[in-house]
């Protein structure tokens, strides 16, 4: 037990003069996933059921190619920051941070391995 | 990690099950969480019938009820009856309101179910220890804050100015919104929480106050300020009908309007 006052505990360290960033990424990459999502779906669909060549063919096709890049950039980072507010929610401690670092190492490891698996079909 | 089951000293069981009035016919059920720090016992759940024909219509009245002609030992906050003070907060049927403006017949089924406020800890009883949450009021500022000394005399304010104060000065600290917020049951203790927030945001709107930008930097915070995910229970629950969750929004959007 520690003796402190009330308003000590309930001030804590204080503020942190961060999260506007986070919450303001989360916004606007909500509202570019609102149409990157529906149009990615769209174009997959439409590869769906062809032969191996007919997909990569789609792919290597510029729109298709920077628009699945795109969704899987902004699908990821946003994943990233959703799962760290997640983590923060309902985790403590060293368990929060050690989630923290997995989520965001994943979420790169993801994004760099579809990235070049994108950019080996499209280049 | 978020505990999800409650430790083996607050598992409920079932209490004492009290007579009922002698020559009552219009019987009320109320099952009414009972706990004593200074027994040793696990919180208990007694009933109680309550003559309504001896009582008036509301909760309170009923629990008022209970205490005096029942049950002396029943605890709970209140004062004002009316609504303006905000002590007899409560959770009555599965929602977090006062216990004064609150009818009887408001409440679905036979059983009046009344807990204390929810993951909060318990003084006795019904009565919820808010010294944190009082503390985090008091760490918003809940002042005017100048820092100019004109004019000397009275500081006026516009008509307009005075209407964006409106749905924000009426809340009574009674903190049914703060907990019942599931943000606020997990990370409480750096979550400044529904109440605390609209507070903070009727002294930042207000059009006297000189410590904006201040205000601002103090709340800029991912626990303080960001962790509200706009669940809205406050807004449903809230007995005054006000909207903490509008209140903390404008607060993002002037956070925003800084950097962007």
């Amino acid at each position: 037990m520690r003796y402190l006052t009330a308003r000590k505990r309930a001030e804590g360290k204080g503020a942190s003069h961060t999260g506007t960033e986070h919450h303001w990424y989360m916004t606007v990459s909500a509202v570019g996933l609102a149409f990157l999502i529906p149009t990615f779906i769209f174009i997959v669909g439409g590869a769906l059921g062809g032969t191996r060549e007919e997909v990569l063919a789609a792919f290597a096709r510029p729109f298709p190619a920077i628009l699945t890049g795109l969704t899987l950039y902004v699908g990821m980072m946003h994943f990233k920051k959703g799962a760290q507010m997640m983590i923060e929610d309902y985790w403590q401690g060293t368990t929060r941070k050690a989630l923290i670092m997995l989520v965001i190492g994943l979420s790169y490891t993801i994004t760099a391995t579809g990235l070049f698996a994108l950019a080996k079909i499209a280049l | 990690m978020v505990q999800l089951t409650l430790p083996k000293n607050s598992r409920m069981i079932t209490g004492k099950t009290w007579p009922k009035p002698e020559g009552a016919i219009n019987l009320r059920k109320f099952q009414i969480y009972r706990w004593n720090p200074d027994d040793g016992q696990n919180p208990r759940l007694d009933t109680y019938f309550v003559d309504l024909d001896d009582c008036g219509p509301m909760v309170l009245d009923g629990l008022i009820y209970i205490k005096n002609k029942i049950d002396p030992t029943l605890t709970f906050r209140r004062s004002c009856r009316e609504g303006i003070c905000g002590s007899c907060a409560m959770n009555i049927d599965g929602i977090n309101t006062l216990a004064c403006i609150y009818g009887m017949d408001e409440v679905k089924g036979d059983t009046v179910k009344i807990y204390p406020l929810p993951h909060m800890p318990v003084v006795k009883d019904l009565i919820p220890d808010l010294t944190h949450f009082y503390a985090q009021h008091a760490s918003i500022m809940p002042w005017l804050e100048t820092k100019t000394n004109r004019p000397q005399k009275e500081w006026k304010q516009s008509i307009e100015d005075r209407k964006k104060l409106d749905g924000l000065y009426e809340c009574v600290m009674c903190a049914s919104c703060s907990t019942s917020c599931p943000s606020y049951w997990w990370n409480g203790d750096k979550y400044l929480g529904p109440a605390a927030l609209l507070h903070a945001y009727r002294w930042i709107i207000d059009s006297r106050d000189e410590a904006t930008g201040e205000r601002l930097d103090d709340l800029e915070d991912p626990f303080k300020l960001y962790r509200c995910h706009t669940i809205m229970n406050c807004a449903k629950t809230c007995p005054k009908g006000l909207n903490p969750a509008k209140a903390i929004a404008e607060i993002k959007r002037m956070m925003v309007n800084r950097v962007v």
